[in-house]
């Protein structure tokens, strides 16, 4: 197979739900989950007679993902029909930008194996989404579901800039984090507030023209991107090297066959009829929103990452932990500034003990039962050896459900262990005094003797010794 | 006394006086409307338990002291392409037959709160298209003075109800001359105000940069009044003028003496127009002229370009405005289709009648991939043309007088099979729709055989109020309003 | 110009219109006729002139991101040919 005689050409569409309330024209709700048409109107069920109004806060959130996104916010864009029919398009036409879209030429950085590279951004527009259409498996009638009619959604164009399905999942990964952080999109592949379709062709290693690009579409997780995006390159490098030729086609990725198709009689090359939408004045941003929606983005992903490691000497793999969700890196930062602390050890309490605890429970970090300070206090007995790591760990988990004062939990569980020193000395002369043998044993070079005692001395301790403390006076006791 | 005969403004002070009632009026609409209407054939549903409602709660309000507004009570009728929430709105096609607004249009809100009847919906050209109500899926509508003749459209059947005295104001929609050419056709004043003046949420859309809502009276005054009532901005339209409407009856009386009027050269050119028609409507221009006014020659020289214009930016619009009958969620539904595309096709061949479709086509076809910048976006360039005509003549004119129609109303069949033929009929509508201005068509003549000619008179944007002046020093001085359709008995 | 009787055919399938072989040939000539009659528009110059779009207002005409009633499923639904339930059914798609 001599794909590595060709360059991938990669190219993605994301479409993505805006967290507004209401929807883009109307004022339906656009949560999720109701049963059929329990979220429609006049308006978003395309009835005679009606008029679209925009929702103000779907301006807020493009122009908030567009200027994190490097963009120029264009001060007048143009709203355009895209007209065509489909059961689950009320009105025979998507309200949608075409020629002037609100936000362009923009750019993301990803890391790939060449090192960080700036994916460019073409453009951003905005448009509503339709509804659905629920094919039904037995009957020969299929049954359409508008409540996702009219949802605001922003749809974000790449150039072709990507070069392997890897940096299409790095761009699409970076990229829903960042509207994720924004608040602006829940970045929820699976349940389609965040989908993606990819246009992918080859070309020759040494060719200066791009190859006939195919769009995929249907695919919805990230291990999908990957493999979809693999399948089509190698479909497409086997056509052109058996001498035939890639067709200008959409193809559905089928997630069971592991492969792409294609879309057969939907495909008849669809003449939308663009025009611009007669019902909406242009979309004129007033003067100063752009700048104050500026001031107010909060600090994105990538600098959170950087800074993360710069300031708190964590290593890659630790922040990009704790930047994934930004309550998450917020919280570790509060928690920070109350511990004081080393921030890496901080950090392993984070990646190891309380991610593992919220995914148990399956509770958000929003519900979480105790506060940094808390944790401080936790952190900071362990650091003054009042309790081992394992104890602390057990406190932890007690913490976590209850919320209760770290210090009360680890009294009432006795977890608390000794420092004080003369209990330890007197601990430790006991248990020398008991074994003189193995006294012997240790002062004649049988070193593993050390470990028998330390052992005997958590014993008469009930385990509550602290385990520098009880090393070193036996080892002073021993006279070493 | 047959209320029947009294304006809006009279019957409303009958009321105040206590000398008739709101029921009474209903009664004597309808009552008309069932002697008269079985010729006539302007109505497409009569709401008779609404109105007399309506009409009751009204005179309570009136007995008690608080009535709704200056027309509460006064019975109107409404095109059929208003949605009225409970009552069939069918915009005069087969695919809306059966459908039931689920909501009031925010104009059918305003009537209501002001308390006035609806007595019924009134036919019309099917969505809007068409000069002579002939395209209505379900019948043709006759004109009052000649029932061999048409009514003109697409508000033909409003304008009749008025003429034939079965309603005493009608609301109806003007695209490209759609209240203007009947009520000139009808011997009654209709208005289409400034485009935005009036808000379109919950009329059924022809060609949404070009629809406007207004009123068709029997007088100018009665004209101001409802238009009054309908001219409020609506955060549900967003292409609605957010700004209050000015009073349209304080300067009512106030004369066109010193007033520069417009006649455009190429309208008094065109060929095809009538010479009663020219006559009549001379006449009036130099009556206006002997009330103080001058006369000054204009010239809008794209003018002849505004029929192409129109019928390519109004298909287009349509096409995609009537894309969503498509048998789904509403109207008709053709059955026995194997699949989706089949049951779109037949429904849609079989509820939209021979002029939609052409359209339809027509508007397709100028925004498909390759003709859209040679037609459609041709034709909206063409159209900033036409409104800077008519900016220019505005510097030096306060208004601009034309003839309506270029004939009097014609034989039903006459024209029908001939679509650029019929698009003729509004040749001098059409312009003030391309550039969003106001325009009234009021009675100023008669010709031999006793149809009614119509004077045009054009505004300046939002200057509904000085249109509205103009008319009525016209109409002050003549009686052509007065005189009663001819061709329906008493 | 004339439009033949494919391009009749094609824009009919764009519009979704099932046209009789009568009305497709009927079609063909009017709308010919009718374009043919647009053709003067084309001796125009445009080049430096916009096409009509609307005026500006001081205040956009946006509404708050505030959720309003929406219509009950049996209102929605108040105008259906066919339903399932709260669904309006639609025959299958020709795939």
């Amino acid at each position: 197979m001599s794909v590595s005689d060709f360059q991938p050409v990669i190219g993605l569409e994301v479409h993505g739900q805006l967290l507004t309330k209401s929807k883009i024209f109307c004022g339906c709700s656009t949560e999720f989950g109701a049963p059929p048409n329990a979220h429609t109107c006049a308006v978003c069920l395309g009835m005679p007679g009606v008029l679209p109004v925009l929702n103000a806060q779907v301006v807020e959130f493009a122009i908030r993902a567009g200027r994190a996104l490097g963009c120029r916010i264009n001060p007048v864009s143009i709203w355009a029909r895209k007209n065509y029919f489909y059961p689950d398009l009320p009105k025979g036409y998507q309200i949608s930008q075409y020629d002037l879209p609100l936000c362009e030429h923009g750019g993301l950085a990803i890391d790939t194996d060449a090192g960080p590279r700036t994916v460019r951004i073409r453009r951003i527009h905005l448009e509503e989404d339709a509804g659905k259409n629920v094919h039904d498996p037995g009957g020969g009638e299929s049954l359409v579901d508008l409540n996702r009619s009219g949802v605001p959604l922003v749809e974000i164009v790449s150039e072709p800039d990507l070069r392997s399905s890897a940096e299409a999942v790095e761009y699409l990964k970076a990229l829903r984090d960042i509207l994720v952080y924004l608040e602006v999109n829940d970045g929820n592949l699976e349940e389609g507030s965040f989908r993606c379709d990819a246009n992918v062709s080859v070309m020759r290693k040494n060719a200066t023209e791009y190859g006939t690009r195919v769009e995929l579409k249907n695919i919805n997780s990230f291990r999908f991107v990957q493999k979809a995006i693999d399948y089509e390159i190698d479909r497409q490098v086997e056509l052109i090297e058996s001498g035939r030729k890639v067709a200008l086609e959409t193809r559905l990725y089928d997630a069971v066959k592991g492969e792409t198709r294609s879309m057969r009689s939907k495909e008849e090359a669809h003449d939308y009829r663009y025009f611009p939408e007669p019902d909406l004045p242009p979309l004129r941003i007033p003067p100063g929103l752009v700048e104050r929606i500026e001031k107010e983005l909060p600090e994105l992903p990538r600098a959170k990452l950087e800074r993360f490691e710069k300031e708190y000497g964590l290593s890659a793999y630790d922040a990009k932990i704790l930047v994934a969700d930004r309550a998450l890196a917020d919280f570790f930062e509060q928690v920070a500034k109350a511990y004081g602390g080393p921030a890496k050890k901080l950090a392993n309490w984070f990646t190891g003990e309380l991610l593992r605890l919220l995914k148990e429970a399956g509770t958000a970090l929003s519900a979480l039962r105790f506060g940094p300070p808390q944790l401080a206090a936790l952190l900071k007995m362990v650091d003054a050896g009042e309790l081992s790591n394992n104890a602390a760990k057990d406190v932890f988990a007690e913490l976590f459900h209850t919320g209760r004062e770290p210090k009360d939990i680890a009294q009432e569980k006795g977890l608390i262990q000794v420092q004080d020193t003369g209990a330890v000395d007197a601990a430790v002369d006991a248990v020398l005094s008991a074994n003189p043998g193995e006294v012997e044993k240790y002062r004649a070079g049988k070193k593993q003797v050390f470990g028998f005692l330390v052992g005997q001395v958590m014993r008469a301790m009930k385990g509550k010794g602290n385990p520098a403390l009880v090393n070193a006076a036996l080892k002073a006791r021993l006279g070493e | 006394m047959d209320p029947t005969t009294l304006s809006m403004l009279e019957l409303a002070s009958a009321l105040e006086a206590r000398s008739l009632s709101s029921v009474e009026a209903v009664r004597a609409s309808l009552d008309r409307v069932e002697r008269l209407d079985g010729r006539v054939k302007a109505f497409l549903h009569v709401d008779r338990p609404g109105a007399l409602a309506q009409a009751e709660a009204s005179d309570r309000r009136r007995a008690s002291g608080t009535p709704a507004g200056p027309l509460d009570g006064v019975p109107v009728g409404l095109k059929d392409l208003f949605l009225t929430e409970g009552l069939p709105t069918t915009a005069g096609s087969r695919i809306l037959e059966g459908f039931i607004a689920p909501y009031d249009a925010t104009v059918v809100k305003l009537l209501k709160a002001a308390g006035l009847p609806l007595l019924g919906k009134l036919n019309m050209d099917e969505f809007a298209m068409g000069s002579s109500t002939e395209n209505s899926g379900y019948f043709p509508t006759r004109n009052p003075w000649n029932l061999d003749l048409s009514p003109g459209g697409s508000s033909g059947g409003s304008a009749a109800a008025v003429a034939a005295r079965m309603a005493f104001g009608a609301l109806g929609t003007d695209t490209g001359g759609s209240i203007r050419q009947p009520a000139a056709l009808t011997g009654i004043v209709g208005l289409k105000p400034t485009y935005g003046r009036v808000s379109r949420f919950g009329v059924v859309a022809f060609a949404s940069s070009l629809d406007q809502v207004g009123p068709m009276t029997r007088t100018v005054a009665d004209c101001a009044a409802l238009l009054q009532i309908l001219a409020v901005p609506d955060p549900r339209d967003s292409t609605s003028n957010p700004e209050v409407a000015p009073d349209y009856r304080a300067e009512l009386e106030g004369g066109v003496r010193g007033m520069k009027l417009g006649l455009p050269r190429e309208y008094f050119e065109l060929p095809g127009m009538d010479p009663e028609v020219r006559a009549a409507v001379e006449a009036a221009t130099s009556a206006l002229q002997k009330q103080g006014a001058s006369l000054v020659p204009v010239s809008l020289p794209h003018t002849r370009y505004a029929l192409a214009t129109y019928y390519l930016i109004a298909p287009a619009e349509a096409s995609s405005n009537l894309a969503r009958y498509d048998g789904v969620r509403y109207g008709l539904r053709a059955f026995g289709a194997k699949n989706l595309l089949q049951m779109y096709g037949q429904t849609r061949d079989q509820g939209f009648g021979l002029e939609v479709k052409r359209r339809i086509m027509l508007g397709t076809y100028a925004l498909s991939a390759g003709y859209y910048d040679a037609y459609y976006l041709k034709a909206q360039k063409v159209r900033t043309l036409i409104k800077r005509d008519f900016e220019e003549a505005f510097a030096s004119v306060d208004a601009v007088l034309s003839p309506t129609s270029p004939t009097a109303a014609f034989r039903i069949g006459e024209k029908v099979s001939d679509p650029l033929a019929m698009y003729l009929n509004d040749v001098f509508t059409l312009p003030c729709n391309l550039a969003g201005l106001p325009g009234m068509s009021l009675p100023c003549g008669f010709t031999r055989a006793g149809l009614p000619i119509g004077l045009q008179i054009l505004g300046r944007p939002w200057d509904e109020a000085r249109v509205l002046r103009i008319g009525r020093a016209f109409e002050r001085e003549h009686d052509f309003h007065r005189r009663a359709p001819t061709g329906v008995g008493g | 110009m004339s439009l033949t009787l494919d391009e009749v055919r094609h824009v009919a399938n764009l519009a979704r219109l099932s046209l009789s072989p009568e009305e497709e040939a009927l079609m063909q000539t009017q709308l010919s006729a009718i374009l043919d009659a647009m053709a003067e528009l084309s001796r125009l110059d445009t080049a430096q002139v916009e096409p009509t779009s609307h005026a500006a207002g001081e205040v956009p005409p946006w509404r708050p991101d505030a959720v309003q009633p929406s219509f009950s499923p049996e209102k929605a639904l108040g105008n259906a040919p066919a339903k399932v339930g709260t669904s309006f059914a639609v025959p299958k798609i020709l795939d």
